[in-house]
């Protein structure tokens, strides 16, 4: 059962083969037997899930039967869950109970599903590889030696080894596509704003966005119908309409145009990584697409720029973690700016604090325009990019990362963990949004391709990703993970 | 401009935070080489080019100037670490 994507669990669920209750207690004695192992959750909540699941049953058995309903799932945890900790894989916030659900969380219960646990993450979502949590690395489960990427890393891990039935994550600089591609699972950035990000904890307030890591891109949208839409709550979510995202699934891709961008690849990326994108390209030609060659010139910019918005906002967002009002306070503070400081400094871990360092620089005193302004007269050059892109193609299809999961440690120097993201950046900044489908393997591990599109076509994505698995099983591959073997 | 580590205690300073003395060293070569990572956008002209600061260009909205929240006063200081009589308490700032 546990295997199952949502929409199977949610046809088993409808026609009386399993209950919620047993469904839950499968994937907490799955938890229980490999997570040890894998250190997907942060935290586990078993009698909460139960009891939702019960809930679920009962509704069901009064004549409730929407999708979700009884469907068990995890959050990352930066998305604020009420009565259960949030904790932003961080010692700052690691006892911290918010007083309210997130939206994306409020909707997700709203439906129906069942929430299993909190899956850990790079700190305040700052990482590329899940190894910057205060409660230690997630391992990969196609090779537990490996990332799983991050910063949603322990959503892709616990979705992978069937922890879970899908899984919220979120995404600023490729934090869902990424730990996608690592570890063989679909992920979903949506535009910015068509997730609402209250009680979604900021690191970058312009760049952040909630999205799904499921099985399949059917699970995705399912998900993606139950989060999507204006939130009052927060005053950057659009108020655009939503779609069913499901409903455009079957669509078929006759008269699709799908740009390849030159600049992605180079002499520099690596040959097999190259050969599985043109293959997937070439699969998607076979469905009636047209592939066309672009230029994203400003492509390699992206890099730079979104090193000095992402620090530079999240300084600003992380000055209100003072020891004050919440999260961690330091041992006998002797004054007010020792409190903070002491606070600060044993609270925040080692990326956190470069992140802050170079965000307070960019945005100090007499290198404000050199840098803050500078790059984001760059984010619009990237923008432009895009949009000029899209005046010849539907979509654009690249590597999502320039390599497959990298073994734990490999990466010490900050500025080569940077690199990581060079393919998913861009789409943050210009703010569209893109989707990582599982596309290959090399030497077994897992490897995808990204599709990115305009704002507000994450239905477009969808459909062709799901048209995609329709004739492919790179998504229906498993890890093996033996009980109690590392 | 290269920075020095007076800059690195400096920026620290300003973000409340703290580096040790044996840890300075490094932190200024971490910082310098994603700083010359970064220093790559001097490298494009950018005369005339309005900066972009949120991707849809949208504006603050407004609402009507009602009351719509609860007082959860209580709910809201038993997340503090320290907290009485309604205060959040910290050490003392005047003398």
């Amino acid at each position: 059962m546990i295997e199952k994507t949502v929409s199977e669990l949610a046809r088993a669920l409808s026609t009386g083969s399993v209950s919620s209750v047993e469904l839950t207690q499968a994937f907490i004695d799955r938890i229980t037997s490999i997570d040890t192992q894998l250190n997907s959750y942060i935290t586990v909540d078993e009698e909460a899930a139960l009891r939702q699941a019960r809930q679920a049953d009962d509704a069901r058995s009064r004549g409730t039967d929407t999708l979700l309903l009884g469907i068990p799932i995890a959050h990352k945890d930066l998305f604020c869950t009420q009565g259960t900790k949030t904790t932003c894989g961080s010692k700052m916030l690691k006892d911290f109970v918010s007083p309210y659900d997130a939206t994306v969380v409020a909707r997700l219960k709203d439906s129906g599903a069942v929430t299993l646990g909190k899956t850990n993450c790079d700190e305040f979502a700052m990482g590329s590889s899940n190894e910057n949590s205060f409660f230690g690395p997630t391992r990969n489960p196609w090779g537990q030696n490996r990332v799983p990427g991050g910063s949603s890393g322990g959503s892709a891990s616990a979705v992978a080894a069937d922890l879970c039935a899908m899984a919220t994550g979120t995404d600023t600089g490729g934090s869902i596509r990424q730990p996608a591609s690592f570890c063989g699972v679909t992920g979903l950035k949506p535009t910015y704003g068509r997730v609402s990000r209250w009680g979604m904890i900021a690191y970058a307030s312009s760049l952040d966005v909630g999205g799904p890591l499921a099985k399949t891109a059917h699970d995705a949208a399912i998900m993606l119908n139950a989060i999507a839409g204006h939130d009052s709550k927060d005053s950057t979510s659009v108020s655009i309409s939503t779609e069913d995202y499901t409903q455009s699934l079957d669509a078929p891709l006759t008269n699709l145009r799908i740009g390849l961008p030159r600049q992605y690849f180079s002499k520099d990326l690596d040959p097999r990584v190259a050969t599985i994108i043109q293959e997937t390209a070439r699969d998607l030609e076979k469905l009636g697409a047209t592939l066309v060659d672009i230029d994203l010139q400003k492509s390699t910019l992206s890099l730079p720029a979104y090193y000095v918005i992402a620090p530079a906002e999240a300084s600003t967002n992380l000055s209100r973690y003072d020891g004050v009002r919440y999260g961690y306070r330091c041992d006998d503070p002797l004054d007010l700016e020792d409190m903070y400081t002491r606070s600060r400094t044993e609270g925040f871990g080692n990326e956190v604090k470069r992140r802050i360092m170079i965000g307070t620089y960019a945005l100090s005193a007499g290198y404000y325009d050199a840098y803050y302004k500078k790059a984001q007269k760059i984010r619009r050059l990237v923008k432009q990019d895009f949009d000029n892109a899209f005046q010849n193609v539907d979509v654009i299809l690249s590597p999502t990362s320039p390599f497959t999961a990298f073994e734990l440690g490999a990466k010490k120097d900050p500025v080569s963990m940077y690199l990581e993201d060079v393919y998913t950046l861009g789409v943050n900044l210009a703010g569209i949004p893109g989707i990582s489908v599982p596309a290959g393997f090399i030497d077994g591990l897992p490897i995808g391709a990204q599709l990115i599109a305009p704002d507000f076509k994450e239905g477009l994505l969808l459909n062709i990703a799901h048209q995609y698995q329709q004739n492919s099983d790179w998504h229906k591959q498993k890890p093996s993970i033996s009980k109690g073997v590392k | 401009m290269a920075l020095d580590e007076k800059n690195i205690k400096d920026i620290a300073h300003l973000a409340r935070l703290k580096i040790e003395e044996n840890e300075v060293a490094e932190s200024l070569a971490d910082f310098s080489s994603i700083l010359s990572m970064i220093n790559e956008m001097q490298t494009v002209n950018t005369e005339n080019i309005v900066p972009l600061s949120n991707p849809h260009e949208q504006t603050q909205k407004l609402r009507k100037d009602v009351v719509t929240e609860s007082n959860d006063r209580e709910k809201l200081l038993n997340l503090a670490p320290r907290a009485t009589d309604g205060l959040f308490l910290v050490p003392r700032v005047i003398d």
